[in-house]
């Protein structure tokens, strides 16, 4: 692959990326989102078209498929942050461990604690690191100096930044490259101790090796989070998911585990996308 | 290499000339406008040199001593219309302003003299100017020093000679203990006495409210009583006290020759300073121009505003800046936030950010009069017969004051702070409060914790803007609040220390005041361009200090570079 190529050329060790030889079959894990008949129009124009699908707990679930498909758009249904626009209707149910998080009784900053999200570009807030790491925290109520203390360290370390920053703590987050200010806002996310994590496209705006410091990261942070991730790449979406999910044009076409979906697709239109036919 | 003419003007170049054009004269009309009252304004505190010298009018000899304050060229016909003898051939002569001074005993104290009519013109070493707590400046010559009715020294001469020096000094030391014990007439009569008159004042209306709510039990009213009695023999003590002081200031008196050889009395206790320009070393005569400007900016007016200092009017113009700036910054925040992150955008919406925008066209005077009708009369009357209804019918809230003045200001700048907090708000990337939101902080949260502090540059913006065009109003001010001779400052010792209900004075008002209200033109003239200067140096350093503290915030909350 030619990601790979440019990893050894840069020195880089990338034998912890190479997924562990497992089975995986989808109808043996654990549910943690279940998607039921879920349609989302703004406006007039609907954008997804009834989508159905569970999504694994404590697996990487990778959504691909050409820009416009939706893939996005159904990330942003996980926590809800499709009520910021304004003509956007939803209807149909995503249920989190049982429960549909579009029912009127859900506190939609818990939901948002509970499931976090990165963006695409890097958003820190113009605040210190540790006052990024620590403001979930702070939301939360938590005063106590130390619990602070420790969980912005432990959040750091998980997010593999803390020895690039624990010299610099209390200096401005924006004085950071753009690869370690993402890493910064996962260590925001994962700090408060999400269930599902979202990722939508993080290294689309990284350079190689950032991007593959961020992939690193993804593949460590699967045994304590669900991680969805939205991706243009699909050698990205290769490398780093269990399971990959195909969406054109607002439906989902085909859901399984990623060796199978990339090696031998079900559908003709999976098979065109990801040998590059179109999209 | 020659250019043609259309090659140069498609290069850009006529463009680049023009802006740069426009912007050099907006900088020299600045600087000439800067320089203009500056120069007019700061020489009125620099030690003139006293002339001496015959004048001649009409056949008439006489003797003028005093400065020239301003020459001009005047044409002669005009001068010969007006019946003075000119010589034939003469177009132009030279006038001179001269402050002759002694307003005690001539009655004017500036005259106007022709240059050609001066003749045997000295600086003799010897005269002397006194500035007076009444009556402007004297000019003449030192005779006597009496204590008392006993004479201390005198001296006939026009020399300098041990004998006059001696007599200046002890006239100096004079003045001295004069000042030092007017300070002490000051602090009783200024801070002691007027803050038992304000108790006094508490406890009448105490005693009025007592009336009014028909309190029958008579213990509070003797516990009044108790206090006024304590109070007023505390008063009859200072009164005592004033009276010695007075005693003792009014001992020394000096005699004084003036130009047409009349010798005045003049009491010690009236003279602010005395000096003798004429012998004067440049060194001296900085340190004199130093003391006065330092008079000028920390002491009390004299003389119906033309003499002395401006500080009441500093002190009032800074207090009412800086009691509008955070009146209107909470309110033009708050206004602009619910705006722009809670209202549901639409025609109402659209209705008020044009009616917020038109608001910021109105006329200043239009605000006074709002100011007057509502606040004033109708606020402050509804709370007055509310909250002070012992003080009636005397006003309390319900007359001009420092807390009606800055709320009209207030008025009159808010759509600047919502405008510019609007701007900044709208500039914070929607990817931060993403950030947030996905958090789990609530839309309140996210607003506090993350969107207000990075908007708050553009709050200070518009408080900047809020800060430049309330110091300078002065119109909407006559009508609400600002007087020209405050008794007292609006900030002191006496509970509750801020009295929003007071009058105060205003430099811009004072400028006003001086330049079109003085009695005295001529002498008012220099003061007005000096307090405009220094209005412009107090709204610039109001100005520099909120820039200062936005470029901090700036700093501190630097947006992403998206």
């Amino acid at each position: 692959m030619k990601m790979t190529s440019n990893a050894k050329a840069h020195g880089i060790d990338i034998s912890s990326l190479q997924r562990e030889v497992r089975d995986l079959d989808l109808s043996s894990e654990t549910t943690t989102l279940q998607v039921k008949d879920l349609r989302l129009s703004y406006g007039d124009k609907e954008a997804l078209h009834g989508i159905n699908m569970d999504i694994p707990k404590r697996r990487v679930t990778a959504f691909i498929g050409p820009s416009g498909c939706g893939k996005s758009t159904l990330l942003r249904c996980f926590n809800r942050m499709n009520d910021l626009v304004d003509d956007c209707n939803i209807s149909g149910q995503i249920l989190l461990d049982g429960n549909n998080i579009f029912e009127r009784t859900v506190d939609v900053a818990d939901l948002r604690r509970r499931v976090g999200m990165v963006f695409q570009k890097p958003n820190p807030f113009p605040k210190s690191i540790y006052e990024n790491v620590a403001y979930g925290l702070r939301i939360q109520g938590i005063k106590k100096k130390r619990d602070i203390d420790e969980t912005v360290e432990w959040a750091l370390r998980s997010a593999a930044l803390w020895d690039e920053v624990k010299d610099r703590l209390h200096e401005s987050a924006l004085g950071m490259s753009g690869g370690q200010q993402q890493r910064l806002v996962i260590a925001r996310t994962i700090a408060v101790k999400p269930e599902v994590l979202l990722l939508d496209e993080p290294a689309s705006a990284l350079d190689p090796i950032s991007t593959l410091k961020i992939e690193e990261l993804i593949h460590d942070l699967k045994n304590d989070f669900t991680i969805v991730i939205v991706t243009h790449n699909m050698q990205q979406a290769a490398r780093v998911s269990d399971y990959t999910a195909f969406m054109y044009m607002g439906d989902l076409i085909e859901f399984g585990v990623t060796d199978t979906l990339f090696t031998n697709p079900e559908k003709k239109q999976t098979e065109d996308y990801i040998t590059g036919r179109y999209g | 290499m020659r250019i043609s003419f259309t090659e140069w003007k498609k290069s850009g170049s006529p463009w680049i000339w023009l802006n740069a054009g426009a912007v050099a004269i907006c900088v020299i009309m600045v600087v000439g406008l800067l320089g203009l009252i500056a120069a007019r304004g700061l020489v009125h505190f620099w030690p003139a040199d006293i002339l001496q010298a015959k004048y001649s009018s009409d056949g008439n000899q006489s003797l003028v001593i005093g400065e020239i304050v301003e020459s001009e060229q005047v044409p002669a016909e005009q001068l010969r219309d007006a019946g003075v003898i000119v010589p034939d051939g003469t177009k132009m002569m030279r006038r001179d302003l001269m402050k002759i001074g002694n307003r005690d005993v001539g009655g004017m104290d500036f005259t106007w003299v022709l240059e050609n009519n001066l003749s045997e013109q000295s600086y003799p070493q010897m005269l002397f100017a006194t500035e007076r707590r009444e009556w402007g400046n004297f000019y003449g010559y030192l005779r006597a020093l009496k204590e008392g009715d006993t004479l201390v020294g005198q001296y006939a001469g026009y020399d300098k000679t041990p004998e006059y020096m001696a007599l200046w000094n002890r006239f100096e030391a004079s003045i001295e203990r004069a000042l030092i014990i007017r300070k002490d007439i000051y602090q009783i009569e200024k801070h002691e006495i007027g803050s038992i008159n304000y108790t006094l004042e508490r406890l009448r209306l105490e005693q009025r409210s007592l009336e009014l709510n028909e309190v029958s039990d008579p213990a509070p009213y003797a516990a009044i009583e108790v206090q006024r009695a304590e109070l007023n023999a505390n008063y009859q003590d200072l009164q005592q006290s004033l009276i010695d002081l007075y005693t003792k200031i009014n001992r020394d008196s000096i005699v004084a020759e003036i130009s047409n050889g009349q010798q005045v009395d003049i009491a010690v206790a009236k003279i602010v300073r005395a000096f003798r320009p004429n012998d004067m070393s440049v060194t001296a005569k900085l340190a004199h121009y130093g003391d006065k400007l330092w008079e000028f900016v920390s002491d009390d007016p004299r003389e119906a505003n033309t003499e002395g200092g401006i500080f009441p009017a500093i002190f009032g113009t800074v207090m009412m800046v800086i009691l509008m700036s955070v009146l209107v910054t909470p309110f033009g925040v708050v206004a602009a936030v619910y705006l722009r992150e809670y209202a549901k955008q639409g025609f109402m919406t659209r209705l008020i950010r044009i009616s917020v925008n038109n608001l910021a066209g109105v006329p200043s005077i239009v605000y006074g009069v709002f100011g007057l009708g509502f606040f004033v009369y109708f606020l402050g009357g509804n709370i007055d017969s509310l909250f002070f209804p012992e003080a009636l019918p005397s006003p309390t809230f319900g007359t001009g004051g420092l807390m009606w003045a800055s709320i009209t200001l207030a008025l009159l700048t808010v759509p600047v702070v919502i405008v510019a907090t609007e701007e900044g708000l709208s500039r914070i990337p929607r990817s931060v409060r993403e950030g947030s939101l996905a958090l789990g902080a609530t839309k309140a949260e996210t607003l506090w914790k993350v969107v207000l502090p990075m908007a708050s540059p553009a709050m200070m913006t518009g408080v900047i803007l809020a800060i430049a065009r309330a110091a300078g109003e002065v119109a909407p001010l006559m009508l609400v609040g600002v007087v020209k001779l405050a008794p007292s400052l609006p900030l002191d010792a006496n509970y509750p220390f801020l009295h929003l209900d007071q009058k105060f004075m205003h430099l811009g008002f004072h400028i006003y005041d001086v330049g079109f209200q003085s009695p005295n033109v001529e002498a008012a003239r220099p003061l007005v361009y000096a307090t405009a200067l220094l209005l412009v140096m107090v709204i610039a350093l109001l100005n520099i200090s909120a820039v200062q503290l936005r470029n901090h915030l700036r700093e501190k909350y630097k947006s992403l570079e998206m």
